[in-house]
């Protein structure tokens, strides 16, 4: 194999190592949200499987379960069956019109707050300053030779990586099977394959991307910094270097000998250090900023030594950009927000969310979808009756069995059984039992006198014979040769 | 096109040498595990092209040392799929087959079973959901059966198939063609058609068809029945209710007195096995015409209901 640095011309290399980031600790208002969401969305992944939620006899009692095998979707009250799945699609819409949201008020805040990549990558840097100590520690650590120490410390810390990321991968598969269960049969060698399977892999995963990957991650692999360009406008708030008031840059010793000379940057160089993605915010938005806000930090911290004021780096619109230069001031940030555009956005997206709610509360719980057989379409009964075939799809979706009787309306004369009654026993009506959390087929035979129009619409419904009446129905045709 | 590579001074990286209409590229160096993960790839590919099926030959393609293939791995799932059937195959062939309907899950299993069977051996005559063809083969969704429409009849009917000329149990009717040999001359037929009518309640009674229950008397109830009513064990169709398997109008019944069509169905017990056989006896019941298999009969009753199979079987 070619050496890579073989395919570096006089012009710079085609291929470039991945250059270091070790970013330096910081403190502010935006590492203490960063800490909060990172606390928060961490105990939600870790810890939702082992919330309990009774349910009753007939249904797992796991607050938010995924159950593939038989193929329901619990979260908490809310339980999902698959024909019922425009629910999820519901709430990617919503996400969708929530990014949209988020990225015109505040840019890439997803980015730099609650993407899982920046969450954990984070977390693994929150580990190699555990281990390894902060940015100058681990710079000198990781050009110095291979002492003892050094493998001690980097044993150490894929320790601590590879922990975390199996905590990580065997906390994904608790939501899709009860998870004390689980947790015994994974660890008594009993679980499927598949749990193993998933565990392994999304502990590799997390190990390289949250290990090593990082930013490399944001800056060539995730689709959303190309996407979300195109979502922000000159109104949305992006971490922004003022370059009118930091240039140029000069020391505080430049500034005391010639007052006027130089903006308020003292080219610390702080924003670059704790820069998660290693970029240099003064260069001016670019595809590695996740808008983080750790430079707003550092800069802000360096400001308040030098006794400047704050928001040398800040969350600024293009907008404020344009009025800040000019030498005005940029409208308070709350007004940013409460634009026509974000109302809109807000607008679509709770109306899509209040429909959703009215939707669950409204569902019925026993659903009965017909099927007419069309093979034939009809039959010729020998006392000159004519009988068509309906497949019913009895859903009882909740977790006691159900007493239901099927009746028909708007077919005179009609008579009903089913492929568990006979002829001699039809009649207007069938009554069945429903297994409790179960879609029951059954087979309803339906026979009217010829006399009729060749194509008749009539309604099948259920109604609920244990107290609670409520049922659905469905209009469905009955068929009769044509008239001779 | 110009190959020549400059340093582009605002941004202070060299350029890749192209230029189109003016623009160029900067050259920003992709990451080097780009490059890796390339490698990668490539020396998967090269493990791959050994272990498994990969480079196309003109009649086949190498094989792989690991022996694999996708028709090894359908033989597989197949002899799994066999296994794991077994047991519930073996259940269904060693009952009675009236004892089906006792055991709901075998019954559903068998059903299944003869649905599959039923697409692939019965559709070509009797349509995909049983319906027939009127004038040509019969319904099995309707509850008027020739030979009887219990699974047990079925599975008979099944096994040794309609007129089957080779073989001496299949079923046999034998409706003379009282036209085409000149046993009745066409205003007899005439006659004989109106009474069939007026029975079956398409017509009012006329003088023709009070000439016709005469000649029915005399040619055909001994095998339709004193009043039409049929005899299943002869596989004589009763002629007073609305279906019709050559059709019930004045022209379709008249064809059949002159020259019945004595349709014919293959025995399957040489095609396929007991058990599908079966299947497909519980799937055809479960269509919509299936009857319940006849009590047990005392055996006085019993000896009185064998009378009419002391009738002559051609009338």
């Amino acid at each position: 194999m070619a050496n890579p640095d073989v395919l570096a011309g006089s012009e710079g290399p085609l291929y470039a190592a991945r250059k270091g980031v070790y970013p330096k600790k910081v403190d502010g208002t935006f590492r203490r949200l960063k800490w909060v969401i990172m606390a928060v969305t961490l105990a939600i992944y870790y810890g939702t499987p082992w919330i309990r939620w009774d349910r009753g006899p007939y249904a797992p009692d796991q607050a938010v379960l995924v159950d593939l095998a038989n193929r329901r979707f619990y979260m908490f009250q809310i339980e999902i069956w698959p024909h019922e799945f425009y629910y999820v699609a519901g709430l990617l819409i919503m996400a969708g019109i929530g990014l949209f949201l988020v990225t015109s008020a505040v840019g890439r805040a997803w980015c730099g707050y609650a993407c899982p990549q920046t969450v954990w990558t984070d977390l693994f840097q929150h580990v190699d300053r555990l281990v390894d100590g902060d940015r100058n520690a681990q710079i000198r650590l990781a050009n110095g030779p291979w002492t003892a120490e050094k493998i001690a410390r980097r044993a150490a810390k894929y320790a601590i990586y590879l922990a975390i990321a199996f905590w990580t991968g065997g906390a994904w598969i608790m939501y899709f099977a009860d998870a004390p269960t689980l947790t015994r049969d994974f660890w008594a060698g009993d679980a499927a394959f598949i749990a193993y399977g998933t565990v392994a892999a999304l502990t590799a995963t997390t190990f390289v991307l949250g290990g090593f990957m990082r930013e490399q991650v944001c800056i060539y692999m995730c689709p959303w910094p190309r996407i979300q360009t195109a979502m922000m406008d000159e109104k949305s708030l992006l971490v922004t270097y003022k370059d009118w008031r930091g240039e140029p840059r000069g020391s505080l010793k430049k500034a005391l000998a010639h007052p006027g000379s130089v903006g308020d940057c003292v080219d610390c160089n702080q924003c670059v250090a704790v820069c998660p993605t290693g970029i240099d915010i003064r260069e001016g938005p670019q595809i590695g900023c996740i808008t983080c806000a750790l430079c707003i930090d550092a800069c802000d911290t360096v400001m308040a030594q030098v006794g400047r004021p704050r928001g040398l780096i800040d969350y600024c619109a293009l907008d404020d950009v344009a009025v800040e230069k000019a030498g005005g001031t940029a409208p308070p940030v709350l007004k940013t927000l409460l634009r026509p555009r974000l109302m809109v956005y807000l607008g679509i997206w709770s109306a899509i969310g209040a429909a959703m709610l009215f939707s669950l509360g409204e569902r019925t719980r026993l659903d009965l979808a017909v099927q007419h057989e069309r093979s034939p379409l009809f039959v010729q009964l020998s006392d000159g009756m004519i009988r068509n075939n309906y497949t019913l799809k009895l859903r009882n979706m909740e977790t006691r069995p159900r007493k239901v009787a099927i009746t028909v309306s708007g077919l005179p004369g009609a008579q009903l059984w089913t492929e568990n009654g006979s002829r001699e026993k039809a009649s207007q009506r069938v009554l069945m039992t429903i297994s409790p959390d179960s879609v029951t087929r059954v087979r309803l035979f339906v026979a009217a006198p010829s006399e009729g129009p060749a194509r008749q619409d009539f309604t099948i419904a259920t109604i609920g014979r244990d107290g609670d009446p409520r049922g659905d129905e469905d209009t469905i045709q009955f068929d009769r040769p044509e008239a001779q | 096109m110009s190959d020549k590579s400059r340093l582009d001074e605002p941004t202070g990286t060299h350029t890749v040498g192209h230029e189109w209409d003016g623009i160029e590229e900067l050259n920003t160096p992709l990451p080097r595990w780009w490059l890796w993960t390339f490698y990668a790839c490539i020396a998967w590919a090269a493990v791959y092209v050994v272990l498994y099926p990969a480079w196309p030959m003109v009649n086949s393609a190498t094989q792989g040392v690991l022996g694999w293939s996708s028709r090894g791995d359908l033989e597989k799932e197949m002899a799994g799929h066999t296994a794991r059937r077994a047991p519930i195959v073996g259940a269904i062939a060693s009952i009675p087959i009236a004892a089906l309907p006792s055991k709901p899950e075998l019954l559903e299993a068998a059903i299944q079973g003869g649905s599959a069977a039923f697409k692939v051996h019965c559709v070509q005559c009797h349509g995909a959901g049983g319906a027939g063809v009127v004038g040509l083969y019969p319904s099995l969704t309707d509850d008027d059966w020739l030979w009887g429409g219990d699974l047990a009849n079925i599975e008979t009917t099944l096994i040794h198939g309609i007129r089957n000329p080779d073989h001496d149990q299949t079923r046999l009717n034998v409706m003379p063609a009282f036209g085409r040999d000149g046993i009745l001359d066409s205003a007899a037929i005439n006659d004989l058609v109106s009474h069939v009518r007026v029975i079956s309640r398409q017509e009012k009674p006329s003088a023709a068809s009070a000439r016709g229950a005469a000649l029915f008397e005399n040619n055909c109830v001994a095998c339709h029945g004193t009043n039409g009513e049929g005899i299943r064990e002869l596989g004589a169709p009763k002629l007073t209710d609305a279906v019709w398997l050559y059709g019930g109008s004045r022209d379709a019944i008249a064809k059949t007195i002159h020259n019945p069509r004595n349709g014919v169905m293959p025995r399957w017990n040489d095609k396929l096995d007991a058990v599908t056989i079966r299947m497909l006896a519980a799937y055809v019941h479960s269509l919509g015409g299936g009857e319940d298999a006849p009590a047990p009969v005392a055996p006085a009753a019993a000896e009185a209901a064998a009378v009419p199979d002391k009738v002559p079987a051609n009338g």
